[in-house]
This record gives C-alpha cells, sequence and structure tokens, in this order.
C-alpha cells in the first residue's frame, strides 16, 4: 500500500484484473456520453424568460410561421454543461503536445490574451471615426513595421484573414503587376513540395498550374524549373521552408531565374516560425509571401479559425498592394481607402476584405513580437528547428526518414511508412498514438512521400514532453513494424473506437433531422 | 483490343477508334477506399497528359491524365453513384470514360502490361 505523509491510502489495491464494465448512461467513469443539442431537447423549455410580443401591427402578409421551428432551448446550467462536455472530447494545445505538421499548433501566450480582451481593442467599431481609434491604428502599423523588417520588404497588406486568403493576395498583385507590364501571363508553376492551397490560388487567380518536380533529396528540381520558364509564366508559387520540412537552398538561384525571364516569385510563408530572424525572404529574391500570424506568432488557431496572413512585398510589387491600409503621417495615423489613396496608390488592386483584418490576432502578434523582441524572434526559430531535429534523430532507427540523409530539417521531421509490417500503416500509427494520449501527426502529407508521417513539435514544447512522445511514437512503430494485431484496432481506449472514415466520405450525414418535428417550411 | 499503361498508372483499351480509360489496380490499392470520382464532361477534349478526371480516396485527392489526346464520348456515370467499383474493379466495371482517339500514333511509348508490372515492381 502507497500513502502520502498524512497516512492517507492513495492508490487502491488489486484493481488491474478488474475488467471495465458496461454502464447505465454509457458514461465511462467520468468520461460523459454527450448527445447533440437537439436531441437532449423537448423544444418547449427555454432559458430565458421572453415577453410577449407587444401588439403591433402585421405586416408579414399572411406568411408568419405558425408551426415550432426545433430550435433547442435548454435550461442555462444543461447549456454550459453539453458544451463543457463537449470540450472535454476535444483535444487541444492546452491540454498536450499537439505535434500536427505543417499547422504549428504552440503555445498561445496568455500576455497575449490579456492585451486582446483591453476593452480599447476589443469594443472598437470598425467604422469609428480615425481620430477617436489612433492607438488601435497604431497597433496594426506597426505590427505591419516588424513585418516588413523581420522579412526585408517594402510594403505590407494587413487585411487577407488567413494564409490562403494571403496567397490570393499575393496572386492578385503579381496578377496586376504583370497586366501593367503589358501582360498578365498563363502559367504559375507550383513545386511539388508546395502547400496544397497554391496551386489551387492559382487556378482561383485564372492561372494554369504546372507542377514542377521534387529532386530525390525533397527539394525543389533547379533544372526542371528553369527549363520550364518562358515568356508564358507569370510566376512561380514555392513554400520555404518547404512541406518536407526542408530549406530550399537554391532560393537565391530560383528567384533569379524567374525574374530572368519576367516572372515573380511568391512565397508560401507558413512555415516561416522557421526562419524567423535568421532569413530575411526579401534577401532571397522573393515578391510577396503571406505570414501566418496564427503560427509564426502564436494567435490561437484550430477548429476553422481564426487566422491571419498578411501579406508582405518587394519594391516591384509594393505599389499594387491593396487597400485599405495604415500610414503614418507624423504623429498621426490615417487610413489610406480608395478616396484617399491618390496617385501613390492608383495601382492596388482593390480590397481584400470590407475592414482592416483580424484586429484581435493583430494584438495577439504584437504583444507575442515585443515580449519576445528581436532575440527571442531569432530564438523561438532556433529551438524549433533543434526540436524538429531532435525528434527527427530520436527516432530514424525505428521509423524510415526518406530526406534525413540530406541534412539537417528545419520546424518538421518527416517520415514515410516504409519498413512497417505487411498490412501495416501509417494510419494505425496515428490511431495508436491516440491511446497513448497525443493528437496523431500529420498523416499522407506532403503527397511526394509514401505514408508520409509529418511531426511538428513546435518551439514550446520542453525535452521532457518531447522525450514522452518519442517513447510513444516509438512504441506504437516498434508494435506495427512487429505485426502486433491490436494495433490495427486502435485506439482501444478513447471514448469512439476506430471510425469508418470511408462510410463518413462516402455517405456523409450532414444535416440532423427530428423525423416528428415538421418540415419548418409552410 | 489492346491495353495500355502509363507511368501515371493509368490503363486504356483500344478499340477501332475508340478508347476507354482508368486507372489500374495498383493506383486504386495505393489511393486506398476511393469516396468520390469527378469525370469529365461528355464531349470535351481532352489532350494526352493534361488533366481528365478527379479521384478522391480517404488518403489524398488525385487527377486522373488523359494517356492520349481525344474526344470524351462516354463517361462511366455509375462511378457517381458508387465510387466503390474503382477498388472492387479498377479495369473492368471501374472504368473512367472513353475517348474516340484523335491520333493513334500516341499510342507508342506507353507500357504494355508486362511492362507495366516490371515497373509497378520498380517502385
Amino acid at each position: 500500500m502507497s500513502m502520502n505523509s498524512e497516512g492517507r491510502v492513495t492508490r487502491p489495491e488489486n484493481t488491474a484484473s478488474a475488467a471495465a464494465p458496461a454502464t447505465f448512461t454509457g458514461n465511462r467513469g467520468l468520461m460523459l456520453e454527450e448527445q447533440l443539442i437537439f436531441e437532449r431537447d423537448d423544444y418547449g423549455r427555454t432559458g430565458v424568460d421572453l415577453p410577449k410580443a407587444p401588439l403591433v401591427a402585421n405586416l408579414l402578409g399572411g406568411l408568419e410561421r405558425h408551426r415550432p421551428i426545433g430550435l433547442p432551448g435548454l435550461p442555462e446550467p444543461e447549456t454550459v454543461r453539453h458544451y463543457t462536455r463537449l470540450s472535454r472530447q476535444n483535444y487541444a494545445i492546452d491540454l498536450g503536445l499537439f505535434p500536427l505538421g505543417s499547422c504549428t499548433m504552440k503555445h498561445n501566450p496568455r500576455l497575449n490574451e490579456k492585451v486582446a480582451r483591453m476593452p480599447g481593442f476589443a469594443d472598437l467599431h470598425p467604422l469609428a471615426p480615425v481620430d477617436t481609434v489612433q492607438g488601435a491604428l497604431g497597433v496594426i502599423h506597426e505590427l505591419g513595421e516588424w513585418l516588413k523588417t523581420l522579412t526585408g520588404m517594402s510594403g505590407v497588406a494587413m487585411a487577407p484573414k488567413a494564409g490562403a486568403h494571403g496567397e490570393l493576395c499575393g496572386l492578385l498583385a503579381i496578377r496586376a503587376a504583370q497586366e501593367a507590364r503589358g501582360n498578365a501571363r498563363e502559367v504559375i508553376l507550383v513545386p511539388e513540395s508546395a502547400h496544397g492551397t497554391n496551386p489551387a490560388t492559382a487556378a482561383f487567380c485564372n492561372y494554369r498550374v504546372e507542377n514542377i518536380p521534387a529532386t530525390a533529396d525533397g527539394r525543389v528540381d533547379l533544372a526542371a524549373l528553369e527549363a520550364r520558364l518562358g515568356p508564358d509564366v507569370a510566376g512561380v508559387m514555392i513554400t520555404n521552408p518547404n512541406t518536407c520540412g526542408l530549406f530550399e537552398r537554391d532560393m537565391q538561384r530560383i528567384s533569379d531565374a524567374v525574374h530572368a525571364a519576367g516572372g515573380l516569385v511568391y512565397c508560401d510563408g507558413a512555415n516561416f516560425n522557421a526562419i524567423v530572424g535568421r532569413v530575411r525572404p526579401g534577401d532571397l529574391g522573393i515578391d510577396a509571401m503571406h505570414i501566418n500570424l496564427h503560427k509564426t506568432f502564436s494567435t490561437p488557431h484550430g477548429g476553422g479559425g481564426p487566422g491571419s496572413g498578411p501579406v508582405v512585398f518587394s519594391a516591384a510589387l509594393a505599389p499594387f498592394a491593396p487597400l485599405p491600409f495604415v500610414d503614418k503621417q507624423g504623429d498621426d495615423y490615417v487610413l489610406v481607402e480608395e478616396e484617399t489613396a491618390g496617385e501613390h496608390h492608383g495601382a492596388s488592386f482593390g480590397r481584400m476584405a470590407a475592414f482592416h483584418g483580424q484586429m484581435g490576432m493583430f494584438t495577439r502578434a504584437l504583444a507575442y513580437i515585443l515580449s519576445h523582441g528581436a532575440d527571442g524572434l531569432r530564438q523561438v526559430a532556433e529551438d524549433a528547428v533543434l526540436n524538429a531535429n531532435y525528434v527527427l534523430r530520436s527516432l530514424d532507427d525505428v521509423l524510415d526518414a526518406p530526406f534525413g540523409a540530406s541534412g539537417p530539417c528545419m520546424h518538421e521531421a518527416l517520415f514515410s511508412d516504409a519498413g512497417l509490417a505487411q498490412g501495416f500503416t501509417t494510419l494505425d500509427i496515428a490511431k495508436g498514438l491516440i491511446d497513448e494520449g497525443f493528437h496523431p501527426m500529420t498523416m499522407y502529407f506532403p503527397l511526394v512521400v509514401h505514408g508520409a508521417m509529418l511531426v511538428e513539435p513546435t518551439e514550446t514544447e520542453g525535452k521532457a514532453t518531447l522525450d514522452q512522445f518519442i517513447g510513444a511514437l516509438r512504441s506504437v512503430a516498434e508494435r506495427a513494424k512487429a505485426g502486433d494485431a491490436a494495433l490495427k484496432a486502435a485506439p482501444a481506449l478513447a471514448p469512439r473506437r476506430r471510425l469508418d472514415e470511408t462510410a463518413a466520405a462516402r455517405k456523409p450525414v450532414l444535416v440532423w433531422k427530428d423525423a416528428d418535428l415538421p418540415e419548418a417550411a409552410e | 483490343m489492346t491495353t495500355y499503361y502509363t507511368d501515371e498508372h493509368e490503363w486504356i483499351s483500344v478499340e477501332g477508334g475508340t478508347a476507354t480509360v482508368g486507372i489500374t489496380d495498383y493506383a486504386q490499392a495505393q489511393l486506398g477506399d476511393i469516396v468520390f470520382v469527378e469525370l469529365p464532361a461528355p464531349g470535351s477534349n481532352v489532350t494526352k497528359g493534361g488533366e481528365a478526371a478527379v479521384v478522391e480516396s480517404v488518403k489524398a485527392a488525385s487527377d486522373v491524365f488523359a494517356p492520349i489526346s481525344g474526344t470524351v464520348s462516354e463517361v462511366n456515370g455509375a462511378l457517381e453513384e458508387d465510387p466503390a467499383l474503382v477498388n472492387s474493379a479498377p479495369e473492368t466495371d471501374g472504368w473512367f470514360f472513353k475517348l474516340s482517339v484523335a491520333d493513334a500514333a500516341e499510342l507508342e511509348g506507353l507500357m504494355n502490361a508486362a511492362e507495366y508490372k516490371t515497373f509497378c515492381d520498380g517502385l
């Protein structure tokens, strides 16, 4: 028997052999089952008492609704419990390591949250007169200046709402610049190692996308790129560091070749956290690059939002940047909009958003930048790369590292499914990690690696956490190599067993319907 | 009827001036369970090596390229209801589309069954 210092029994005896019993409620201990909010409800109840609508003239002309519409109406404590129970079934960066490659799920410092909640920032209306919101405009301007300094670029657009929106902004600027030269051209080249959104963005901008192959060491094939360049190529979209977690060593030569052929260079900056403070993309000849504030500068994300994807521009592209933007004139911040742009910004391609971008992300990102300082930001990149290489080298004896021989990786470690037992796949390893209490890594991406497992530990994890994750992944990988049949059924310990992803994709049930409820439309 | 194979894992069976195109058994095994197939519009023209269809599995979405140029004469509507046909019968009932062949000379350089098997064994 083990006891704490007060003599209280801390560990019961003889519990190991007890099998988990079926329960009346379906709950498993304190892990609670939860129905859909519609299933919990009988529609008639409500958490608030609303006064009867005052008698007003009915102007609906007989179109008013007489049947219930089936909105759930739970009492307040049940509503709170519903969402709290759901949140307990989620996995979050505040619970543990979230090694999702390409996503940069790092800790969101609480100082950022404190700043973002200051009423002077949080409660502003986007149409407030500019002389009443000088502080907020100052934040947007100062953050933009930081982004230009860190990237070595001339211009910045703060409005894009997330990474792909930033790509769109950059491509629209490239199209505007090529049109100003007399010909928008037809083709955007995208290497295999680029982010999947890049070709979609180029196609959305009415460009034809052509692939550039990767070399055996996972980087852009410079010779193939140079061979394809010509007067029809408007530009290239390169992700650097790329989705294999590798730095494109030929970036300067790629930019020079593209520029010599009259093209422009877009860089997907989603992985900027690997090089911030160490490399200025502007020095590598890049003309436009988006920065995911929600990755590099630690603003919270996941579950679809909110992102923020400011774009920095070279001197060649800066005149085409979208409106509005914040300018500093003397001690005052002003908004440069269509009416005030004048001849200096007449080349702007237009607007990306109704207002100024994600203000709540700007305050968080600037708080992060100022609290780290230039030296701290450099260490962000160094620690991100150090952690990823620690993971890579701790596991490359048990998992195949396809580019392990080409030198250190950047911020993410990439493994393949080579060497697993017959019938065992990357999916089995991901499910095994759930039993170990970790969110799985990114799998089957990038496409250039068979059965890819992409692990991005980020710089905010300490050695103890990394060691625990490495031990867990090693254990699961060894089971997959040994052909442990139990792993094919993983997860065994999660609230749900392995889900039928094929049925979910082939026959998705997207809308909940109550058979007893009359159709809403009359 | 002669069947040829591409290094992008499409097969093409030619009979007279009409060719039937699909993806190979190797391709469906690599993709895993197919959940969606996007087919070209009948009457549209495809060019050799150009994108002609899209196949989406639980793992990834992939382009299917036209092995040769031609005009799409017919598409396999059964795949819209039952994309699993590509998994169960990739080289028969799971065909994607038929082409009227523009230039039979484009078939030269494609692999035969034995060559394709050797190609896959080397991957």
